[in-house]
């Protein structure tokens, strides 16, 4: 309930906003969920979403994986850690239209260099919040397992990962909404398809509806991933928890 | 099967690099079937001697022999539970070959079948403890240790739960060491106490009692505590003088 009134919040600010802005900056809801449904109706839209909802999942998959098996290595392990930290800062700093103008330039103009790209700017914050995690694992639970005889699959499933999850939640929400951000930016630079490039082309057109109505609607769906795949997993997670936020 | 220990010197380093001596020499033997129980003042190094003794730590001077692959059961001072798993998951997930008979036994007998379905955080300290031993006794060990299974409990519910230890132990053929700051425990539980000085600790008096765990009446185990009160107080008395 304090979510719908929430939007409805969103929605009417926007409808003033509209009525100051004029609807040539600023169209009203109504005008940008036309778009929507035209776009919609000749299945563009689902098309141009599908595309970048794929690039979202193939690039997010790839650099949490990897990012978690660095992240767990080097909080682990003082020499990875070493090893791993300048790399770890470079990438961290590195601003994401450069690695995706490298990318194209080197690969050329193909869905691999895109993907890659993507995942190479999500990684390294997968890695430091997985590091954080690897680090602040209990000691004395792991003494434990030890002297158990836990093995090794077993103590991975049970001690390890239910430490590592608030983590691998963390990782997830701020890495898809920094994956969605780079994925348009990588779509307007050198993909056919995909919400970012309809964005460039309503932007080389002045269409604002249309933009909108692509930017709404893959606000939408991303909104749909929050609330149907990462809540529940943070919810079934934290169960044991004694009344968590 | 038998559980030698001959432990000449352990020196920890603290954070600001200072070497302390945490164990000056400490030899005993036990026998299976046998409680040892280590006594000794609080911070004289008994933790830090179980951990050598269950493999947990390498770096110290001397020899421990235990029988290769045993077994442990091992009752750390604070629980140590998975707080994400079920009581009954925490028992299983340690003794997974535990069949169902002997788990409700155990739960049983440490009071603990209604809570088997309740997450660790749920429990006050005196039920994570029963938890813990249930976990350490459904592993059917060949090598007990119970580092001070009665500490901060009060004395009703420290005494129901020691005479749950007694019950559990007797019957069961292991190498059993405990221990504790309070000689009543001690000797109600132990089969032979081994005193152990202030840090750096050794071994003060190695004291066997005879009689049957079951038959210790209270006139003898008043006698038996009057003497172990007298040998560790002879050791201080130069100091308590002063």
């Amino acid at each position: 309930m304090p979510r719908l009134l929430s939007f409805a919040v969103f929605f009417v600010t926007w409808w003033i906003a509209s009525l100051f802005a004029g609807d040539a900056k600023l169209p009203p809801p109504p005008i940008v969920f036309e778009a929507m449904i035209a776009e919609a109706r000749s299945g563009d839209l689902f098309f141009h979403l599908g595309a970048t909802l794929a690039r979202v999942t193939l690039a997010f998959t790839l650099a949490m994986t990897l990012g978690a098996a660095i992240g767990y290595l080097m909080g682990r392990v003082r020499l990875a850690d070493r090893l791993g930290d300048p790399w770890l800062i470079l990438l961290l700093n590195l601003p994401a239209l450069v690695v995706i103008v490298l990318a194209y330039i080197w690969a050329g103009l193909t869905e691999v260099a895109a993907i890659a790209a993507i995942a190479i700017n999500k990684l390294p914050t997968a890695v430091v919040t997985l590091r954080e995690g690897a680090r602040a694992l209990d000691a004395a639970l792991d003494e434990m397992a030890t002297v158990f005889a836990l093995p090794r699959w077993k103590k991975f499933r049970h001690v390890v990962l239910p430490q590592l999850s608030p983590y691998v939640a963390a990782a997830a929400r701020s890495g898809l909404s920094l994956v969605w951000k780079i994925v348009l930016v990588a779509e307007l630079l050198g993909r056919p398809n995909g919400v970012g490039f309809e964005i460039g082309v309503a932007f080389q057109l002045f269409d604002i509806p249309l933009l909108l109505a692509y930017s709404l609607s893959f606000a939408a769906v991303v909104l749909l991933i929050e609330t149907l795949l990462v809540q529940p997993f943070e919810a079934r997670s934290s169960r044991w928890r004694p009344r968590a936020a | 099967m038998r559980l030698e220990v001959d432990i000449t010197g352990k020196t920890f380093k603290s954070a600001a690099g200072e070497q302390h001596d945490v164990i000056a020499g400490v030899a005993f033997a036990l026998e299976a079937g046998e409680v040892g129980v280590l006594v000794g003042p609080s911070g004289c190094g008994k933790s830090t001697m179980l951990r050598i003794l269950a493999g947990l730590d390498h770096d110290f001077q001397g020899r421990v022999s235990r029988p290769a692959g045993a077994r442990i059961g091992f009752v750390f001072q604070e629980p140590r539970l998975l707080p994400w798993r079920s009581v009954e998951e925490n028992v299983r997930l340690a003794a997974p070959r535990a069949d169902e008979a002997k788990l409700s036994a155990l739960f049983e007998i440490l009071e603990l079948k209604a809570h088997r379905n309740h997450f660790p955080g749920e429990l006050s300290l005196g039920l994570a403890r029963r938890v813990a031993l249930a976990r350490a006794f459904a592993v059917e060990p060949e090598f007990l240790i119970l580092d001070e299974p009665l500490a901060s409990l009060d004395a009703a519910l420290a005494a129901r739960l020691r005479d749950e230890i007694a019950m559990l132990m007797d019957g069961r053929s292991m190498i059993a060491l405990l221990v504790t700051h309070d000689v009543d425990d001690a000797v109600r539980l132990g089969d032979r106490l081994l005193l152990l000085s202030p840090r750096p600790a050794r071994v003060l008096a190695d004291v066997p009692i005879r009689t049957p765990r079951s038959k210790r009446g209270d006139a003898e185990i008043a006698a038996i505590k009057l003497d172990i009160m007298r040998r560790i107080n002879g050791d201080h008395a130069e100091r308590d003088a002063s």
